[in-house]
C-alpha cells in the first residue's frame, strides 16, 4: 500500500510545484524601486528639445510615466488604451521615449495620436537603466512625493487601467 | 594526427569574447573586474544569457554601464549594487545571500540532507529485514535438526 502513496504523494506535490511555475510570468519581475523614489532624470522634450523636463516639475502630482518607442510592437498595441485615457483628462502621462530616433517617433505619435503630456527623449537609454527598464513598454505610477507605487511590465490594456491604474490614482490623489 | 587536437579547439567556443564589442581597458586589472562582472549579471531581455553572452540592446547599455564605472574607478561591489538597485536581485546570477534569496542557497543542501537521511532508513530497514530472514532460516533449520535428533531416539 505505501509503496503506491508515496510517489503518488510525490507526484502530486511536484504536480502542484510544476502548475505554479507554469502561471508565472517569467518576464514580470519585480521591480526594487517600488515605495523608493523614482530616479531623477533631466531629459530633452521630444517636441522642444532645447527645453529640458525633469523629476523635480512633476512634484505634487499623482502621475504615469509610460515607457515608450516607435520600433517596439507592443506599445503600438497599447496606444490607443492610453489615447483613451488620457481623453478622459484623469491623470497626466509622461512619455520616456527609450533609445528611439527622434524623426520615427514624433512621426509615429503624429499617426497614432499623443496621448502624453509630454515625452521626453532618452536615446543613450541611461535613464532606462536608471528606471530598471528591461522590456518595453513598462508604466510606473509615481505618487505626489515623487515615490514610484506601481510598475507594470508589457502592453497595458484597458483592463488594467480600470482594475489598476485607475485605482492606483484615485488611492495616490487621496494621499496628502 | 594533428588533426584532433585541431577539433577539439574548434569545439572550445569563447563565449564571452565571441559577438561583443571591444572595449579598451588600461588597467589590465579593470579588464579582469570587467570580464568577470559581464560574466556574472544578467541580461534580463532573454534571460538565460549573461550579458556578456547577449547581443540585446539592453546587454549592450548595461556593458557600457559597467565599463564607465570601472573607468571611473568604481568598485565591483559600487557595481553590484548599482545593477541590483534598479533591477533587483534577479539581475545576478549568484544572488547575494539575503532573507529573500536565502531559500536558494539553502535548499540544495536540505535537499540533500533529507536524501541522506531517506538512505539510512532504507537501508536499515533492509539490513533488518535481512537479519530477520536470517534468523528464521536459523530457527528453521535447528528445528530439523531437533526432529532428526528426535527421530533418531525412537529407533
Amino acid at each position: 500500500m505505501l509503496k503506491f502513496v508515496i510517489p503518488l504523494i510525490l507526484f502530486l506535490v511536484m504536480a502542484v510545484f510544476l502548475a505554479m511555475g507554469l502561471s508565472l510570468n517569467p518576464r514580470d519581475i519585480p521591480s526594487p524601486l517600488l515605495d523608493k523614489p523614482a530616479p531623477d532624470f533631466s531629459l530633452p522634450i521630444l517636441a522642444e528639445p532645447d527645453k529640458i523636463l525633469s523629476k523635480a516639475d512633476m512634484v505634487g502630482k499623482v502621475w504615469l510615466l509610460n515607457v515608450w518607442a516607435s520600433w517596439c510592437g507592443s506599445c503600438r498595441a497599447e496606444h490607443p488604451v492610453f489615447n483613451e485615457l488620457a481623453s478622459k483628462n484623469i491623470v497626466p502621462i509622461v512619455g520616456l521615449n527609450y533609445k528611439d530616433d527622434p524623426w520615427a517617433a514624433k512621426q509615429w505619435l503624429a499617426q497614432l495620436g499623443n496621448p502624453y503630456q509630454v515625452s521626453v527623449m532618452d536615446q543613450e537609454g541611461r535613464t532606462g537603466i536608471d528606471y530598471g527598464v528591461y522590456g518595453v513598454p513598462e508604466t510606473f505610477v509615481i505618487d505626489k512625493q515623487g515615490r514610484v507605487r506601481y510598475k507594470h511590465t508589457g502592453a497595458v490594456t484597458w483592463n488594467d487601467v480600470q482594475q489598476i491604474l485607475l485605482p492606483w490614482v484615485k488611492q495616490l490623489n487621496a494621499e496628502i | 594526427m594533428k588533426l584532433l587536437p585541431i577539433l577539439i579547439l574548434l569545439m572550445l567556443s569563447f563565449h564571452s569574447i565571441a559577438g561583443v564589442e571591444y572595449k579598451k581597458f588600461e588597467d589590465p586589472q579593470k579588464e579582469q573586474a570587467y570580464r568577470v562582472l559581464i560574466d556574472e549579471l544578467r541580461c534580463l531581455v532573454c534571460q538565460n544569457q549573461t550579458i556578456a553572452d547577449s547581443n540585446a540592446d539592453l546587454a549592450k547599455d548595461l556593458r557600457r554601464q559597467v565599463y564607465e564605472m570601472l573607468e571611473k574607478g568604481q568598485t565591483r561591489d559600487e557595481i553590484v549594487d548599482f545593477m541590483i538597485q534598479r533591477y533587483g536581485d534577479f539581475v545576478m546570477y549568484n544572488p547575494q545571500f539575503k532573507a529573500k534569496t536565502g531559500v536558494l542557497w539553502v535548499a540544495p543542501f536540505i535537499f540533500l540532507l533529507v536524501g541522506f537521511i531517506l538512505v539510512w532508513f532504507m537501508s536499515r530497514r533492509k539490513k533488518m529485514q535481512e537479519n530477520s530472514q536470517a534468523n528464521d532460516q536459523q530457527k528453521a533449520q535447528q528445528a530439523k535438526v531437533r526432529k532428526l535428533l528426535d527421530e533418531g531416539d525412537q529407533s
